[in-house]
């Protein structure tokens, strides 16, 4: 069913900015949508795309432009005027209370009340109501923490639906679900949408956008870069949009010479804090002297692979073996000493202390070592010593190793790590997101670093979430995809058939 | 054991547990919003202060209690101001207004009445005195029963049914009202209450409130129903053994009231075996008593008796803006 | 909008914010003073002159001060890895035993010096045990620290009282209090280092665990910043996750950091026991457990602010003794009013100023 292009659009955002520090999340963003549509907005992490949304549901606040719905102008300052202009969000991290049952779940807010009897009573047929037309069935007294995560999300919509919501904002609604249950949602949504309602879906899977929306959006670091009818797109046009022309920082380098296995993944599942398995039945090899490049779209396992592979998580199952020896479940402080380096993806919360001077930081993880001070003691000349030698060699700015971390910036910041983990000369460099965050002069310089690992026989594992950078640094491509290898492809292989891969359609 | 006189250590237990109860209470209504009260200790004594200075002055109990529950409720706006507008250290937080409730009480009680930091005698009019029920005095000899009657369901002070009625009552106003269903949720999960367009911050410092009388209550149960006036640092760790209490019923009213009639009943029952011996062990330490509300917490808090899961929200200030 | 993420400069953030505090903390204790009917500058000129006018009394500010240090540095080594030893109280009580024990045992037979690192040890050996189960329970089973280690501090009430009651008490004497050591299991007293600067002790117990709690400063600002350790602890403070990336055990650095900060709390237990009444009584830490929290929050849990903030409260306390012998309305309980003041606004109201002081830096002082 296409939207019926009668009346005032549901949502008319216009010029909407918003900065968080330096961080431009939104710039001047206009977005049209019509009503009884499902209309997608699609982009990579950090696109901007949550922080639109959480302005029109009245959870930030926008620092310019309009809001108006249904044609009127409205002024969303909490999440009280959203709810009232008929406005319904499901957050990713659901904004549920576990303890509570969903009857009380539902209710919060609309209570109906000083007393709960009347309003819970009421609420309890409502829900009835929603379930037969709908389709929407659960259990109102069951507690929230005993409901499996697609059961939650339900809850969720019908919190929305309870409070009169005509339009549905839904944000990475499939990240937890299972592909069943994802198609389940997306039914619930077409029922929705034919009976008249607005949905909003914000996702990063052009599956889905493919699947269920009437048009698409797609944002880009903190633009709007087009809007596009569903059905006279493609896949490759939005893969393209999301991630835009960039220039090729193409990298000079031979080819490799892979030789003896040092790193061996078998049979890997892990399982996030929610015992949702973002790893599944995952095996590969990497060689000294090459570098395997992890592509795939960000949420389909990779964070839960590295940090298994590093020692941060315990895997749920399967075998990981450093030149062939078993080292499952180690702790990152026995991995390092089997010469494990590792570039963390977040580097604010793992790769360093921000509190810290940067010579503090630069021995992070290596700070037991006898080079740092004998027996116990911490020899502070060696490590601002040692500190000052990577600066020089990183060209790391401000020169200064006595410096909070806090106050250099993201490139800079990342320098820190890199030279961190590649000076102690690792046999095996895991590596996420290296460039996350970096400007392009940084990026040059450790993407020759990398390769310059490989050339002296290094393994390098990269996990990233740009396809650039996969393809111009890998001597082979895995491509994930919900928590499977679904292929593996030489770097020459096209973007499109690696984005079409990355998006679960074609292996 | 000779002299086990079981409706006397009853009827002290209920004496003793009363202000714990009001006081755990307190410390239910802001730990299940999602604000840490160690400071229920200093609200306690602040407001036995002023309870007795209210009711000295005019010579009326109910004036105390108002005078009590002002003080008390202000103390708690303190915690609420730097805990949740501040969005300062809770834990910090409180252990000043401990501090601050110990010294000021003194300071003022030294500086106004000069009797070593007490409050002068009161009188009983201006105190909260034992009602005795019909009968009481004919039933007392009347076997089991009879001084079951005279002696645990009448005898009391208005506080003290006032306290057993604030139990169904807390339950209710938690269980059974719009403010209680908001008041759980934004213990837990302060995201949800937010999003579903209801303030966190005005929630917080409602519960911080409803901790504020309670715990007026409290202190004017020790000064001038319990007491007949008020003594330097006479809470005595109490607010502690509330907090235990609290922790050890699990942040649930019904368990509360029990968990302080335990406390209450370990209390008594220390005083009555000081000095007595048991056959076959002799003299039992009055400590073990005194040490077994904290011990029993202990071990419940490490998980051997169930799990005592906390509101998850608990002790965190929060922030929305990233 | 939010001034929370705007950066200021050292100086302001770790001087002028205390310092403000301090000074509104100090002005209300004023209108406190003034309230009950008492000049607050004629009380201030007392106080100073008590605490600071002669040897005796330096030498009670400096003994008091010397308990501060002790609990400040216990408070201190805790907070640098993130958790918060409410608990120094009773880790501080508990330590007096073990020290008293080595007294008892030695006093007969040996020169104090040899008793004296038998003294510390069982003083900080014992404290560190009293802080072991919470550690535990904290690192194992995730039970917050600051409720078991108030759970312990009551349970190490009882448990002393009890001890000094029915075991420790000497037999026929109504006090439950050990027998007074010989000179052999007492700490002797500094009055050459009043001398030194013309003063005179007089009956002031200003003694040799000073020496000690400024050494243990030392001790303990290598350990946080000079040692492999100390970097571990403060990392797992300052950020638990990437403690976990750099492969530090969290089980093992809460426990060993607690038993470090109960250990620090035991050793204040020397200063009374065997410096002052060279004797174990009842209560005799007295608070200084608690004011070891302010002493560390305002002393920024760096050893030598822990000194200063240390040595101000032994100001108040032995002033505040002073100030009530000479103005009768105001008693020592004042002391514990402006600790309070200072811990609430010093503390919890940290940030109070900041959003006033960020708006006036942006205005004036970037230009």
């Amino acid at each position: 069913m296409s939207p019926t292009p009668t009346a005032a659009p549901a949502i008319e955002l216009i010029g909407i900015d918003k900065k968080f520090g330096a961080v431009h999340a939104n710039k001047n963003i206009n977005l049209t949508v019509a009503k009884g549509s499902i209309h997608g907005i699609i982009g990579e992490n950090g696109a901007g795309k949550s922080t639109l949304m959480s302005i029109l549901y009245g959870f930030y606040h926008a620092d310019a432009g309009s809001i108006r719905i249904n044609g009127q102008a409205t002024v969303i300052d909490d999440s009280q005027a959203a709810i009232t202009a008929g406005i319904g969000m499901v957050h990713q991290h659901f904004m549920l209370v576990e303890n509570f049952s969903v009857l009380e779940n539902v209710i919060l807010g609309v209570e109906g009340g000083a007393l709960l009897g009347r309003g819970v009573s009421e609420a309890r047929s409502a829900l009835k109501r929603l379930e037969t037309d709908y389709g929407l069935e659960v259990d109102p007294d069951a507690i929230i923490e005993e409901l499996p995560v697609g059961l939650q999300q339900r809850v969720e919509i019908l919190k929305a639906l309870y409070r009169g919501a005509e339009i549905l904002i839904l944000d990475e609604p499939t990240g937890v679900l299972t592909p069943a249950e994802a198609d389940h949602l997306f039914k619930i949504l077409g029922v929705l949408r034919d009976q008249g309602k607005t949905i909003v879906l914000i996702t990063h899977k052009l599956r889905e956008i493919m699947a269920i929306t009437d048009t698409v959006s797609v944002m880009r670091r903190g633009e709007m870069v087009a809007t596009r009818r569903t059905t006279e797109t493609t896949v490759e046009e939005l893969a393209e949009l999301m991630v835009g022309r960039r220039v090729l920082l193409r990298v000079e380098k031979g080819p490799a010479a892979p030789s003896d296995i040092v790193l061996s993944v078998r049979n890997l599942t892990v399982k996030d804090g929610r015992g949702v398995t973002m790893v599944d039945n995952v095996s590969f090899d990497v060689r000294a002297g090459e570098v395997v490049g992890i592509a795939g779209v960000a949420g389909n396992g990779q964070s839960e692979l590295l940090e298994a592979i590093t020692g941060i998580r315990k895997p749920a199952s399967g075998e990981i073996l450093i030149h062939g020896k078993p080292v499952t479940g180690f702790d990152s402080a026995r991995l390092r000493a089997l010469g494990l380096g590792h570039i963390p993806e977040d580097r604010h919360h793992m790769g360093l202390v921000l509190g810290f001077e940067e010579s503090e930081n630069s021995v992070l993880g290596y700070h037991r070592d006898s080079r740092y001070g004998r027996g116990p003691l911490l020899d502070l000349d060696a490590c601002r010593e040692d500190a000052k030698a990577k600066i020089e060699k990183y060209d790391i700015r401000p020169p200064n190793c006595r410096l909070k971390t806090a106050n250099f910036s993201g490139g800079n910041q990342q320098k820190i790590v890199v030279a961190r983990e590649i000076e102690r000369d690792p046999a095996l460099l895991v590596v996420g997101q290296p460039t996350r965050g970096v400007d392009i002069g940084a990026i040059e310089f450790i993407h020759r670093r990398l390769i310059a690992m490989r050339d002296a026989g290094k393994a390098v594992l990269l996990v990233s979430v740009e396809l650039d950078e996969i393809r111009s640094l890998s001597d082979r491509i895995l491509v994930m995809f919900a928590g499977r290898v679904v292929g593996e492809k030489t770097p020459d292989t096209g973007e499109q058939t690696l984005g079409l891969m990355m998006a679960g359609i074609a292996a | 054991m000779e002299n086990l006189d079981l409706i006397s250590i009853l009827g002290s237990t209920i004496r003793l547990s009363i202000p714990l109860i009001f006081t755990a209470l307190a410390g239910l209504f802001t730990e299940r919003a999602g604000v840490f009260d160690i400071g229920l200790e200093g609200k306690m004594l602040f407001s036995a202060f002023a309870a007795a200075v209210a009711a000295f002055m005019t010579g009326s109990p109910w004036l105390g209690l108002l005078a009590g529950i002002t003080v008390s409720v202000l103390i708690s706006l303190i915690h609420g101001f730097a805990s949740i507008t501040n969005r300062g250290n809770q834990i910090v937080s409180g252990v000043a207004i401990n501090f601050l409730a110990s010294g000021l009480t003194a300071v003022l009680g030294q500086a106004w009445f000069s009797q070593g930091g007490r409050t002068p005698p009161l009188a009983a009019s201006a105190r909260f005195t034992e009602i005795v029920f019909p009968y009481a005095a004919e039933l007392r000899d009347t076997g089991f029963l009879g001084r079951f009657y005279a002696n645990i369901i009448s005898g009391h002070n208005i506080l003290t049914y006032l306290a057993f009625l604030a139990v169904p009552a807390s339950w209710w106003v938690l269980y059974r009202t719009r403010f209680g269903l908001r008041l759980r949720a934004v213990g837990e999960n302060p995201g949800a209450v937010d999003t579903a367009g209801i303030s966190v911050t005005f929630l917080r410092y409602r519960a911080t409130i409803c901790a504020g009388i309670l715990c007026g209550c409290a202190g004017t149960y020790l000064s001038i129903a319990q007491s007949a006036g008020f003594v330097k640092d006479m809470s005595a760790g109490k607010g502690y053994i509330a907090l235990a209490a609290l922790i050890f019923a699990k942040w649930r009213p019904v368990p509360v009231m029990l968990a302080c009639l335990l406390f209450g009943f370990l209390d008594a029952f220390a005083n009555f075996m000081q000095g007595k011996s048991v056959p076959g062990i002799g003299e039992v330490p009055v400590q073990i008593f005194q040490a077994l509300p904290y011990v029993l917490t202990c071990v419940l808090l490490a998980g051997f008796i169930g799990v005592a899961r906390p509101p998850k929200a608990g002790g965190v200030p929060y922030v929305k803006e990233r | 909008m939010s001034t929370a993420s705007v950066p200021l400069p050292n100086w302001i953030t770790y001087g002028l914010m205390p310092f403000l505090n301090l000074v509104v903390a100090f002005l209300i204790s004023g209108v406190v003073v003034w309230f009950i009917g008492e000049s607050p500058l004629d009380a201030v000129t007392l106080l100073l002159q008590g605490a600071l006018g002669n040897g005796e009394g330096i030498g009670f500010t400096l003994y008091y001060a010397t308990n501060f240090i002790f609990t400040g540095l216990s408070v201190a080594v805790a907070y640098h890895a993130g958790l918060f030893n409410i608990g120094s109280e009773g880790q501080a009580y508990v330590g007096g035993l073990g020290a008293a024990l080595a007294s008892l045992a030695l006093d007969h037979y040996v020169p104090w010096y040899v008793t004296m690192p038998f003294a510390v040890a069982g003083a900080a050996i014992f404290g560190a045990a009293w802080a072991l189960i919470p550690a535990w329970l904290q690192a194992k089973r995730g039970s917050h620290i600051v409720i078991t280690t108030i759970m312990f501090n009551f349970i190490g009430a009882a448990m002393m009282v009890y001890l000094l009651v029915h075991v420790l008490i000497v037999p026929g004497k109504m006090a439950p209090e050990t027998r007074v050591f010989l000179e052999g299991g007492q700490l002797p007293k500094l009055d050459w280092l009043i001398a030194m600067f013309g003063g005179k002790l007089g009956p002031a117990p200003f003694n040799v665990s000073f020496l000690i709690a400024l050494f243990m400063c030392v001790v303990v600002w290598v350990l946080i910043w000079r040692t492999k350790l100390g970097y571990e602890i403060r990392t797992l403070g300052a950020s638990p996750t990437a403690a976990i990336y750099a492969g530090i055990p969290y089980v093992k650095t809460v426990i060993i950091t607690m038993l470090i900060s109960g250990g620090l709390a035991g050793m204040m237990a020397l200063n009374p026991v065997l410096g002052a009444s060279a004797r174990l009584q009842v209560e005799f830490v007295g608070g200084a457990g608690f004011v070891g929290i302010a002493v560390s929050l305002m002393g920024r849990s760096h050893p030598l602010g822990i000194v200063l903030a240390a040595i101000l409260f032994g100001v108040l306390y032995q002033g505040g003794d002073a100030l009530s012998f000479d103005m009768p309305k105001i008693t020592r309980d004042m002391i514990v009013v402006i600790q309070g003041l200072v811990i609430l606004f010093a503390g919890a109201l940290e940030y109070l100023f900041r959003p006033a002081i960020v708006r006036v830096w942006q205005r004036f002082g970037k230009a």
